[in-house]
């Protein structure tokens, strides 16, 4: 008897979790649609193309092979592009960084009229970098622009004037850095100001009463606390260092030429003077490859600063 | 010497006033406990001490000098808080030295000073742990050991058993007695649980809206109270407190407010004050009788055992012997002496 009715439950089990499944997949599907259609099917759409030589609008294409990868990252475009995409984040990341914090840590104090501050120092976050590099072009513009017409400001630096920050090759991309650090000091201030507000204040209150100094409590108490936060900002500065885009396109168009001072990787993809422009099949590598740089150096970044953070209660 | 002396000492908040006017002289090595509810202005009464608040008026004096204008750093106090404050991004050992390393202490010296604190409160196995991996038992004690670890003449602490159980709390009471008497410090310690002002306090100092209701060793709080809020605040359960005109007695005490305790009521059918037993709640040592007289409830403390219980519903007579009565003016609240 209890032979012959084992067997029972175990098949209403099973037919029971079948139907669990399917409800599951009922619910995620949404969830599934989207990321099929908006991401991963343009991604191994990318992948695809990558491999191949097209016209303009991906119609005419001819297989060329995964060697075209190997092929786009060896050409000079592409490394020239990536140093100078490196150069770009390695200008705006740090000092991005460090004016958030600077500026985050000033309006962090219990003053007067520090509500103004606060609201200003965040305002970039409501600019679009559209908005950022228009106003951005007009103070740099080298004959009416207010920047290059402060006069003691050109005599000292006559490449204001003449041929212009943004048009001449050695400082067109420190130009377009300082745009892009202003356009994200909003971002960076507004995380930051959050990561400040949630150190217990007893924190600082022992380490005053045990004698540390202000710069003491900001080394041993503010930037431990805030580890996470500065991490989480640099990975974010850095990837939106990589995918630059707007600046670049509105203020100098990857130029200025022929040196091609601010061709990014990302000018390389889309930019309208880039020489991938004509080709889908060339403009997907470099966006592959731009994806796998970026992936490589989120992980680096998460775990070589990762080591010195600390997580809340570990 | 490490006398804490606070003289006129007023704090205000935007306008509303925390500290009220307090003068209150500490005396060296003794151990003051700050007591009243919530709100009362006890902590922020400490804060002015270990120099994280600057009083709006009035003067901090500790060891015979004004110490308005000196900051924390120079008073010699070490401040316990009930977060414990710990650095949670460093071991029990750095968290201990830390206040030392600010003051250049020498390494050698540092880790001298670091493991006598941490053997003194039973921490050794533990220096090299982060406070994330300790009970809370554990970092209460990290955080006395990093007041311990520069020997200050003044020790602060703001509620330091609040976030441990029961259990571990009366433990720890008996503890920080010890240490108190082994550091031969001034130990200024404030609470809103008055078993730890009773068990602990060398003498104790109620606060009341910002104001200091009375201060004394815990058995002259407990037996003269100095108003109807000690009365009502010291004790378990609290003071019976009975309005003017209810209890018997000669004219003058008529128009007074009769606080007698617990234990000192007496059933007595013979007493003409009636009662009505509301609830009874056996506790095993001792059994407590809840009355109703009109308005007024009167708690009975009895031994277990003892006399027969009442019981819920029954109709009692009340006596209140004149020698356990404490009289207060209906007006002020305050003690009148007769």
């Amino acid at each position: 008897m209890t032979v012959a009715l084992t067997p029972a439950p175990s098949r209403r089990r099973g037919s029971g979790r079948a139907r669990e499944a399917l409800l599951a997949l009922a619910m995620l599907a949404p969830s599934i649609v989207i990321l099929v259609t908006f991401v991963l099917y343009p991604l191994g759409r990318a992948v695809f193309l990558g491999r191949q030589r097209c016209d303009a609008q991906a119609r005419n294409c001819r297989t060329n092979g995964w060697g075209q990868y190997v092929d786009i990252a060896k050409s000079d475009e592409f490394q020239h592009a990536l140093w100078v995409t490196v150069k770009f984040a390695l200008l705006t990341v740090p000092v991005g960084v460090l004016l958030g914090l600077g500026l985050a840590v000033l309006a962090d104090k219990h003053l007067r009229g520090v509500r103004f501050f606060r609201t200003v120092f965040s305002s970039t976050v409501a600019t679009s970098v559209a908005v950022a590099s228009l106003m951005w072009l007009f103070l740099l513009q080298p004959s009416r622009g207010v920047l290059a017409n402060i006069d003691w400001l050109n005599s000292l630096f006559p490449v204001m004037k003449r041929p212009g920050l943004l048009n001449d090759p050695g400082t067109a991309l420190t130009s377009v850095a300082v745009s892009s650090i202003w356009a994200n000091l909003g971002f960076t201030f507004i995380v930051v100001t959050a990561g400040l507000q949630s150190i217990p204040r007893e924190l600082h209150e022992s380490a005053y009463v045990d004698g540390a100094s202000p710069w003491r409590r900001f080394t041993d108490v503010t930037v431990p606390m805030l580890s996470p936060t500065l991490v989480f900002v640099a990975v974010v500065l850095t990837s939106r260092a990589f995918q630059a885009y707007g600046e670049i396109d509105l203020l100098t168009n990857g130029g200025p030429a022929p040196q091609d001072s601010t061709t990014t990787l990302t000018y390389l993809v889309y930019g309208s003077s880039s020489v991938a422009r004509s080709d889908a099949g060339l403009q997907s590598g470099v966006a592959v490859l731009l994806f796998l740089v970026l992936l490589v150096l989120s992980a680096l970044q998460l775990r070589g600063l990762g080591r010195r953070v600390h997580y809340g209660n570990e | 010497m490490a006398t804490v002396r606070l003289d006129s000492l007023t704090k205000m908040f935007d306008g509303v006033t925390a500290v009220d006017d307090v003068t209150l002289d500490i005396d060296d090595r003794e151990f003051m406990v700050l007591l009243g509810p919530s709100g009362c202005g006890k902590s922020t009464l400490l804060r002015m001490i270990a120099g994280l608040e600057a009083p709006t008026s009035g003067v901090v004096s500790i060891g015979g000098v004004a110490v308005n204008d000196v900051e924390p750093k120079e008073r010699d106090v070490a401040m316990v808080f009930q977060s414990y404050a710990l650095y949670p991004h460093k071991t029990v050992r750095a968290n201990i030295e830390f206040p030392l390393k600010v003051r250049k202490v020498p390494k050698a010296e540092r880790a001298a000073a670091a493991e006598q604190a941490a053997a003194a409160l039973g921490l050794t196995d533990y220096l090299g742990r982060k406070p994330g991996q300790l009970s809370g038992g554990q970092r209460q004690r990290v955080a006395l050991a990093r007041a311990i670890v520069r020997q200050p003449a003044v020790f602060c602490m703001d509620e330091p058993l609040s976030n441990l159980d029961a259990k571990l709390r009366s433990e720890t009471r008996a503890e920080l007695v010890a240490l108190h008497q082994r550091l031969s410090s001034t130990f200024v310690y404030v609470t809103h649980d008055q078993v730890e002002a009773m068990t602990m306090g060398t003498r104790v100092a109620v606060m009341h809206s910002g104001r200091l209701e009375q201060v004394g060793t815990p058995a002259e709080v407990y037996a003269r109270p100095a108003s109807v809020f000690v009365a009502g605040f010291i004790g378990t359960p609290p003071m019976n407190v009975l309005p003017a005109g209810l209890a018997d007695g000669a004219d003058d005490e008529r128009s007074l407010q009769v606080g007698i305790r617990p234990e000192h009521v007496v059933v007595d059918d013979s007493s003409s004050l009636r009662a009505t037993v509301t609830l009874v709640e056996q506790l095993g040592h001792e059994v407590l009788v809840y009355c109703q007289v009109g308005d007024t409830r009167i708690v009975v403390r009895g031994a277990a055992g003892g006399d027969p219980v009442a019981r819920v519903g029954d109709e009692v007579g009340l006596r209140l012997p004149a020698e356990h009565r404490h009289h207060f003016d209906p007006a002020t609240g305050r003690r009148v002496d007769r």
